[in-house]
C-alpha cells in the first residue's frame, strides 16, 4: 500500500516539474528571447550550433525563439479555453443539476448533442464562421469543452444533492446559495479540478491541430502546430525542427495528465486500492 | 427495447435538426456576405448585387433556411461558390477515400487494442504490463499529425519504402496501389487510436477482475475461463463499446488532420480548403455530412451497448446515455 502511494505522489511531482518548466520558459519568453521572433539573420535551415541551439527554419528564424513563443501560445490557449469551459460549463451544469424534470431533461439533451460533436469539428465550424485567429481557436475549443464540464458538473451536483446532509441543512433553514457555497462546491471541486487539468492538455492539442491545418494563430506568432506544419516540408534537411515541437506538445499533455492523476489520487483515496 | 429505440431515434432526429439550424445560423449570420468570395476589391454596387443574387444571399434569411433544409433532405448541398460544381457528388467522391481510411484504421486499432488491453490488465504486475500501460497513456498525449510527419520522415524519405502522400490518379480502380498509398495514413491513425483504446480495455478488464460477481462465480466452482466468458466479457463490453463509438467518431473527424499530413483528397482536405476559400455551400455540406456520421455512430453504439447490456435500458428515464 505504501509503495503504491509513493508512486502516485511521484506522478504528481513529475507532472509539476514538467509543467513548471514549460511555464518558466513561457515567462522568460515574455522578457527575453535568444533572437527577435522575426529575425531572419541566422541563415536558412542552418543546423544546430552554439549560436542557434536547434538551428533555424527555412526563413532563417531561430528555432529556440519560435518554440519559446509556441509555449506562450500553448499555455495561454490552455488557460483561456479552460476558463471559458469552466465558466460556461459550471453555470450550465449547476443549472441542470438543480433544475427539475423538463428543464433538466432539455438541458441534458442539449449537452448530449454538444458532446456528440468532436471538439475539432466544433472548432472548425467556429473558425469557418469567424475567420482563423487565436481568439476564434480559444473560443471554439473552450465552448466545445464546456459541454463536457457541464455534464460532469450536473452529474456531481445531482449526486451531492441526494445526500442526507443537504436535506439536513435545508431543514435547518439554510438558503440555497449558502448550500451551494458551503456544501455543493467543496464536494464537487476535487473531481472538477482533475477534469480541468485533463482539458487543459486537450486544449493544447486541439489548438496545435488547428494551427497545423492553418486555422489557428496567424504568423509570426507560430504555435507548435504551425511550426510542425512548416517543418514538414524540410524534414529531410532539418528533422529536429519537426521533432522538437511535437516533443513539447507531448510533454505538455503528459505533464498535465500526471498532475491530474496525482490530484485524483489525493481527492479520492479509494482509488489507491484499485490501481 | 422498442420504447427505448423510439426515444433514442427521436433524440437522433432532434440532434440533426438542431445541428442543421446551428450550422445555418453560424455560417450565415456571423461572417460577411458569402458573395464576397466572388468579388474582387473595389467591386461596383451592381457587381455586388449580381454576386449576391447568384449565391442567393439577397433572399430573406427564412427563405435561405428553407432552401437549405430542402437541399439537405435530398442530400443535395447546392453548388460550390468557387468552382460551381455540385457539392453532393464532390462529397461522395471524397467519402470514397475517407470512409475506407477511417474504417480500416479503426479495425486495425481495435484488433491491436483488445489483446494488448487484456494483457495489460491480466499481467498488470509484470514489466511488460507496465510497459503496455505506458503505451496506453501515450495515446491522448501524442498529436496524430506529429506521428504522421515522423512516419513520412522514416518510411518515405529516409528508407524510401512507402510513398509520402497522395493517391494514384486512377483511385480505387487500382486497389493494391491505393492501399499502398494509404498504408502510412492507416498506420498513423491506428497507432494513436489503439493506444487510447488499450487504456479503456485495460481499465474495463481491471474492473471485471476486481468484481464481486467474478469472485462469486469462481467460488461456486466455475473455472476462471468460464467465469470470464459467461460474466466478465458482457460486463466489460458495455463501457468499451461506448468508448469505441466515441473513438470512431473522433477518428472520422481526426482524419481531417491526417488527410492534410498525407495530402489525401478526402473529406478533410475538402473542408480545410473550403474554409480557407469561404466556400459556404461546401463547408455546410461537409460539416453536415460529418455531423450526420458522428450522430449515427453514437446512435448505433448506444443500441449495440443496450443489446449487450439490457440493464442500461431500464436505467433512469431521463438519461439517454
Amino acid at each position: 500500500m505504501n509503495q503504491v502511494k509513493s508512486r502516485r505522489s511521484w506522478s504528481l511531482i513529475v507532472g509539476l516539474v514538467i509543467i513548471s518548466t514549460i511555464t518558466l520558459v513561457t515567462l522568460i519568453s515574455l522578457v527575453w528571447l535568444p533572437y527577435p521572433i522575426d529575425n531572419t539573420d541566422g541563415g536558412r535551415l542552418s543546423p544546430p550550433s552554439w549560436s542557434h541551439l536547434l538551428g533555424t527554419d527555412k526563413l532563417g528564424r531561430d528555432l529556440v525563439a519560435r518554440l519559446m513563443v509556441g509555449a506562450r501560445i500553448a499555455l495561454s490557449v490552455g488557460f483561456s479555453a479552460v476558463l471559458i469551459a469552466g465558466i460556461v460549463g459550471l453555470t450550465l451544469g449547476m443549472a441542470a443539476g438543480f433544475a427539475q424534470r423538463w428543464l433538466d431533461e432539455s438541458l441534458s439533451a442539449l449537452l448530449d448533442i454538444l458532446i456528440a460533436f468532436p471538439t475539432l469539428l466544433l472548432a472548425m465550424l467556429i473558425v469557418a464562421a469567424r475567420g482563423s485567429s487565436l481568439t476564434s481557436a480559444i473560443f471554439a475549443i473552450g465552448l466545445g469543452m464546456s459541454a463536457i464540464i457541464a455534464r460532469l458538473t450536473r452529474l456531481l451536483v445531482k449526486r451531492v444533492l441526494a445526500k442526507d446532509f443537504i436535506t439536513a441543512s435545508r431543514a435547518s433553514g439554510t438558503s440555497w446559495p449558502r448550500i451551494i457555497v458551503l456544501h455543493v462546491l467543496p464536494n464537487i471541486w476535487p473531481t472538477l479540478i482533475v477534469s480541468f487539468a485533463l482539458q487543459f492538455g486537450l486544449a493544447g492539442l486541439a489548438e496545435a491541430s488547428l494551427s497545423y491545418l492553418g486555422l489557428g494563430a496567424p504568423p509570426p506568432n507560430a504555435s507548435w502546430g504551425s511550426l510542425l506544419q512548416e517543418a514538414q516540408a524540410t524534414v529531410m534537411t532539418s528533422p529536429i525542427a519537426a521533432i522538437a515541437p511535437g516533443l513539447f506538445l507531448v510533454a505538455l499533455v503528459i505533464g498535465v495528465n500526471l498532475i491530474a492523476d496525482g490530484l485524483r489520487e489525493i481527492a479520492d483515496p479509494t482509488l489507491r486500492r484499485s490501481r | 427495447m422498442a420504447k427505448y429505440l423510439v426515444r433514442r431515434f427521436a433524440f437522433l432526429l432532434l440532434s440533426l435538426v438542431l445541428a442543421s439550424i446551428a450550422l445555418f445560423v453560424l455560417l450565415r449570420i456571423i461572417p460577411g456576405d458569402p458573395a464576397n468570395a466572388l468579388l474582387s476589391v473595389g467591386a461596383t454596387p451592381e457587381q455586388i448585387a449580381a454576386a449576391q443574387h447568384e449565391v442567393g444571399s439577397d433572399l430573406p434569411l427564412i427563405v435561405q433556411f428553407l432552401n437549405w433544409v430542402r437541399d439537405l433532405s435530398t442530400f443535395q448541398f447546392g453548388e460550390s461558390i468557387i468552382s460551381s460544381y455540385p457539392v453532393g457528388p464532390e462529397i461522395t467522391s471524397r467519402l470514397s477515400l475517407t470512409v475506407p481510411l477511417t474504417l480500416i484504421a479503426f479495425v486495425v486499432a481495435v484488433a491491436i487494442a483488445l489483446p494488448l488491453g487484456f494483457i495489460a490488465a491480466f499481467k498488470a504486475k509484470t514489466w511488460y504490463g507496465t510497459l503496455l500501460n505506458g503505451f496506453s497513456q501515450l495515446g491522448i498525449a501524442i498529436p496524430v499529425f506529429w506521428v504522421g510527419v515522423i512516419f513520412i520522415y522514416i518510411f518515405a524519405l529516409k528508407f524510401m519504402i512507402l510513398p509520402s502522400g497522395g493517391v494514384p490518379p486512377e483511385g480505387w480502380a487500382n486497389i493494391p496501389g491505393t492501399l499502398k498509398y494509404l498504408l502510412l495514413p492507416i498506420a498513423t491513425i491506428a497507432l494513436v487510436m489503439s493506444s487510447s483504446l488499450t487504456r479503456y480495455v485495460r481499465s474495463a478488464t481491471l474492473d471485471v477482475l476486481g468484481s464481486d460477481y467474478l469472485r462469486t462465480a469462481r467460488s461456486m466452482g466455475s473455472t476462471f475461463t468460464q467465469a470470464m466468458t459467461r460474466h466478465g466479457l458482457r460486463n466489460a463490453a458495455a463501457p468499451v463499446i461506448s468508448i469505441i463509438g466515441i473513438e470512431l467518431a473522433t477518428t472520422f473527424v481526426g482524419a481531417v488532420v491526417v488527410e492534410s499530413v498525407f495530402a489525401l483528397p478526402g473529406l478533410g482536405s475538402l473542408l480545410v480548403r473550403s474554409i480557407a476559400q469561404h466556400d459556404y455551400p461546401v463547408i455546410q455540406g461537409v460539416l453536415f455530412v460529418s455531423t450526420f456520421a458522428v450522430l449515427m455512430i453514437g446512435f448505433l453504439a448506444d443500441l449495440i451497448q443496450r443489446i449487450v447490456d439490457p440493464r442500461l435500458i431500464s436505467s433512469s428515464a431521463g438519461d439517454l446515455r
